[in-house]
């Protein structure tokens, strides 16, 4: 069992001051094996929080992020699963599935990983997934209208992969949990 | 009958002037001849008419009046002892000759006064003997004029400091108890009147006594005016004695306004000293007294006082008279919870105008008197009564007013929640007045949470309540207001451009439920205030940043419907990409966001949508690096397709990027030929044929399987060529595309057929 923390678009401090602090108390140090974020931190403070949950950190750029030297797009195998994260402004339109998918194809990952629209959304998609965290600290964004704080966490098992979505809505964390299963030992269709 | 009687009255005073004036003249032939015998006889007769008991006092007074003047004349007589040649001493015992008891002290007081201006006598024995000496006339009427007229007379001879009475044991105590006894007893005889006479209807009766009532309320005046009444003796000998009648009486009418009397006729400094005795007589008055209405005027009249010099404040800390006089105020709501609402509020507003003036620093007690008026109202439903609201009103004006800097009104915690309880529109009105005073004052509210704050205030400005729909409000009330909640939006600024951004949040946050009636007015100064800061970033070195503020406000004005804002924020945009974003990276990071917003943009019409869009596809095409370009330039070719219901879906033009796109890549092909010997990898290729088949599925007529066909046999061709560069993330990804179009061919359907021909 690996656990792996998706979050990003936090936008702090221009359009968030912190994460909730339903959400920080269950962000525990050591829990977690990994993190991808999909960037929009903004500062280098949310960085090293980020880094004193888990040190296997993994964040791409965002178009607001202070530090510019976030990769465009990365890529890591945990267990049998390759994973793709990329923040997701490049990929226009944005949040279209179908231009996403593209992405997929081209860095050859089972779970992709993006954000930018601070909207969860997790699709099974041509036997890969893709999935939006949203914004961990619910931040303002003019393509989703009404935000609401989101992370996901992936609980990686052999070949199965069950996620599992925090969201904050009115004061109450609400969790969701999606089972994906991967059909052959290489990348799947 | 109450007519007839009117008209007997008329007749009776008739008849007792015309006897007055008749006896007069005869008093005053004696006079002349310095007839003393004959003066006193005629002198009685005279005052006899004054011992009737049919007249009303208003009537009375007429009558009384007479008598006084004739008075005067037989008062010059016996002060001139060469005249009628008794002494004033034997004068006095002369007089008490008389047959009738009230002719009888009349005449006793006219001595009486004579007397003691010979001073053969100390000044109090005098008129303690003439005080008590009137307790012989106990009918109320008579009474009280003939003590009227002792008042009188007494007036100018009291031993007060500095005057000819004063010394040898004659002092100012012996004033002021001659005084007060004789208050005392006029009280006592007016009360009476209340309950005298069976078959009077108490409206009449309580005339009676109103018009009565300053006889009482003179002895006061009196005592007011005593110089040697300082405020050692106003606190232990008037105040109390004063007290214990008012209190004692137990009759309403007389509470009431002997209290309203001490109030307005003594100094403002004694009640200050006082407050602690005075409020606790108020506790003590019949419970039938408007309790509210004296601490009102009290409050008032130290308000004023506090007003007239900024010496005097300091008293006011030193005697707590906040603290006392807003107990005694709670003690009373709460002790009359019967009380209607508006009373209860007009005395929240006394005690808050005394507050601002005497401890205008002290926001702490202006928020105790919001929260006791919170507490009054809680649990009631929102004010109906008109002057209960306007009392409200008043009460939220007032620090307003005084501070002239509404901030202020905004850290009190009670403020917004005393304007829950207004009804939706006196609630409107305040939160006109609210804006109103910003606008007048200039006041620019610089945080944030006091934004927040603020617009709580002006909800009912912002957003329907109450369910009542917008159609329902008359329109040029809307309008006033709409405008009014737009002015007010650019007095909310900060420099900094971190609180700005956070007050325009907040801002946008509460105009954005306003719904779009509101809109039109509001979001247009938010916008520019907007553009106010972004202006300011580019100026500053981070014109990257204030390129994306750009799109977030175009963003935001095409959410609103606004397409010339929205198209001014583009062109901005557009500007800052062209003048300051110069390093390559940024460029194609920034363009991209372009492309992205206006994408998604619906607000354009086809003018301005062809215009922006021929610019980001002609700065795409302009990128410093040809894959870059290329990359920007496909995706351009979304700009034409919006896969919404209404989206344009310009299948043309779609494909023109696409082969520009191309084009461009093989360019970039030939360049690497050029320059490096080989051609560099296919992931162009790749990628723009993914494109196509985006659009394939998507139903793009443009696109056929023939140029899918094509392509594909394109990538084919360059990875087997030995010039191409080999690259093993191009190969999977052309793999995976290969997948892809196989997996699509093998889902059957429509999508099976559509990808059937194609052979991969």
């Amino acid at each position: 069992m690996v656990l792996v923390l998706a979050l990003g678009d936090l936008h702090i401090p221009h359009r968030a001051p912190d994460l909730p602090a339903k959400f920080k108390s269950m962000l525990v140090p050591g829990k977690i094996q990994h993190i991808i974020c999909t960037g929009n931190l903004c500062i280098k403070e949310v960085h090293d929080y980020l880094k004193t949950l888990c040190p296997d950190l993994h964040i791409t750029r965002g178009e607001y992020d202070e530090e510019t030297r976030y990769p465009e797009t990365k890529t890591l195998t945990i267990g049998q699963f390759k994973l793709g994260l990329c923040h997701g402004h490049q990929v226009i339109p944005w949040g279209d599935l179908d231009s996403l998918a593209m992405l997929q194809r081209q860095l050859d990952v089972d779970i992709l990983v993006t954000g930018h629209t601070h909207q969860f959304t997790a699709y099974k998609h041509e036997g890969g997934v893709v999935i939006n965290p949203g914004s961990a600290t619910g931040a303002y964004s003019s393509i989703t209208y009404d935000v609401n704080p989101s992370f996901v966490l992936m609980d990686i098992d052999g070949l199965r992969v069950v996620v599992y979505v925090y969201e904050l809505i009115d004061g109450e964390v609400k969790v969701d949990k999606i089972d994906f299963k991967k059909t052959t030992t290489t990348t799947a269709h | 009958m109450v007519l007839e009687r009117a008209e007997d009255e008329e007749k009776w005073l008739a008849e007792g002037i015309a006897a007055i004036q008749q006896n007069a003249f005869y008093m005053h032939r004696a006079l002349d001849a310095n007839n003393l015998r004959e003066a006193l006889k005629y002198s009685a007769l005279m005052l006899s008419e004054l011992r009737t008991s049919n007249l009303s006092p208003h009537k009375y007074y007429d009558l009384y009046m007479r008598a006084f003047d004739e008075l005067r004349g037989l008062e010059m007589f016996f002060k001139d002892e060469s005249r009628h040649g008794v002494s004033v001493v034997d004068l006095y015992e002369l007089v008490q000759h008389a047959g009738n008891i009230l002719p009888r002290l009349y005449l006793l007081c006219t001595v009486g006064s004579v007397y003691i201006k010979s001073k053969e006598a100390p000044a109090k024995d005098i008129l303690k003997d003439l005080v008590e000496m009137c307790r012989g006339v106990q009918h109320p009427i008579r009474g009280l004029f003939l003590r009227s007229y002792l008042s009188q007379v007494s007036r100018d001879k009291l031993p007060d400091i500095g005057s000819e009475y004063e010394g040898d044991g004659d002092t100012v105590m012996d004033a002021v108890e001659f005084v007060l006894q004789n208050f005392t007893e006029m009280n006592k005889l007016w009360v009476r009147l209340q309950h005298q006479g069976p078959g009077r209807i108490r409206e009449k009766r309580e005339k009676e006594r109103s018009e009565l009532r300053d006889l009482v309320g003179k002895n006061l005046h009196v005592l007011s005016q005593i110089e040697g009444v300082d405020l050692e003796i106003y606190k232990e000998t008037v105040l109390p004695g004063v007290l214990e009648q008012v209190v004692n009486c137990k009759d309403d009418l007389a509470q009431y306004y002997l209290m309203e009397c001490l109030i307005q006729v003594f100094p403002d400094e004694y009640h200050l000293q006082t407050l602690e005795a005075l409020l606790g007589s108020c506790s003590q008055l019949q419970p039938t007294v408007d309790i509210k209405m004296l601490l009102s005027q009290l409050m008032e009249r130290l308000s004023n006082y506090a007003a007239s010099s900024p010496d005097v404040l300091p008293e006011f800390l030193q005697v707590e008279a906040f603290a006392k006089l807003s107990s005694a105020i709670w003690k009373v709501i709460d002790a009359h919870a019967e009380m209607p609402v508006v009373g209860a509020i007009s005395l929240y507003v006394s005690l808050l105008t005394f507050t601002l003036r005497v401890h205008p620093d002290r926001l702490d007690y202006v928020d105790q008197v919001l929260g006791a008026c919170v507490k009054k109202l809680s649990g009631k439903p929102k004010l109906e009564d008109r002057r209960a609201t306007k009392q409200i009103v008043a009460l939220l004006s007032a620090p307003i007013e005084k501070y002239n800097d509404v901030v202020r009104a905004l850290t009190l915690p009670n403020y917004p929640r005393v304007m829950e309880y207004l009804d939706s529109s006196t609630n409107k009105q305040m939160a006109m007045v609210i804006i109103q005073s910003i606008m007048k004052n200039n006041t620019c509210i610089k945080e944030a949470d006091k934004v927040e704050v603020l617009f709580e205030l002006i909800e009912g400005l912002v957003k329907d309540v109450d369910g009542i729909a917008v159609d329902e409000l008359d329109e040029e009330d809307f309008n006033e207001e709409q405008n009014s909640v737009a002015r007010l939006i650019h007095m909310l600024y900060n420099d900094d451009p971190e609180e700005m951004l956070k007050i325009i949040c907040a801002v946008q946050k509460h105009i954005m439920v306003g719904g779009p009636k509101r809109q039109p007015f509001t979001v247009p100064p938010l916008v520019f205030s907007a553009l106010r800061i972004i202006e300011a970033l580019s100026s500053v070195p981070s014109p990257e940043l204030a390129l994306r503020l750009y799109l977030q406000c175009a963003e935001a004005a095409g959410d609103c419907d606004l397409e010339p804002v929205a198209y001014e924020f583009f062109t901005q945009a557009f500007v800052l990409y062209e003048e300051e974003v110069a390093d390559s990276k940024a460029q194609v990071t920034a363009i991209h966001l372009i492309i992205g917003s206006l994408q998604r943009m619906t607000v354009f019409g086809v003018e301005n949508r062809d215009t922006l869009t021929h610019k980001a596809t002609g700065y795409s095409a302009k990128l410093l690096k040809k894959p870059d370009q290329c990359r920007a330039v496909y995706a351009c070719s979304h700009l034409f397709w919006v896969d919404d219901q209404e989206g344009i879906k310009d299948g043309e033009r779609v494909l023109l990027c696409l082969k520009r796109a191309l084009r461009i890549a093989n360019a970039a092909q030939q360049m690497a030929s050029v320059t490096r010997g080989s051609a560099g990898p296919v992931t162009l290729f790749v990628e723009i044929l993914n494109k196509y088949l985006y659009f394939f599925e998507k139903g793009n007529p443009q696109v056929t399987n023939s140029a899918i066909q094509s392509l594909v046999e394109l990538i084919k061709n360059e990875m087997q060529s030995d010039f191409t560069t080999q690259d093993p993330a191009s190969d999977t990804f052309f793999a995976s595309t290969v997948r892809y179009i196989q997996y699509q061919k093998e889902k059957g359907g429509m999508m099976g057929e559509k990808y059937g021909p194609i052979k991969a």
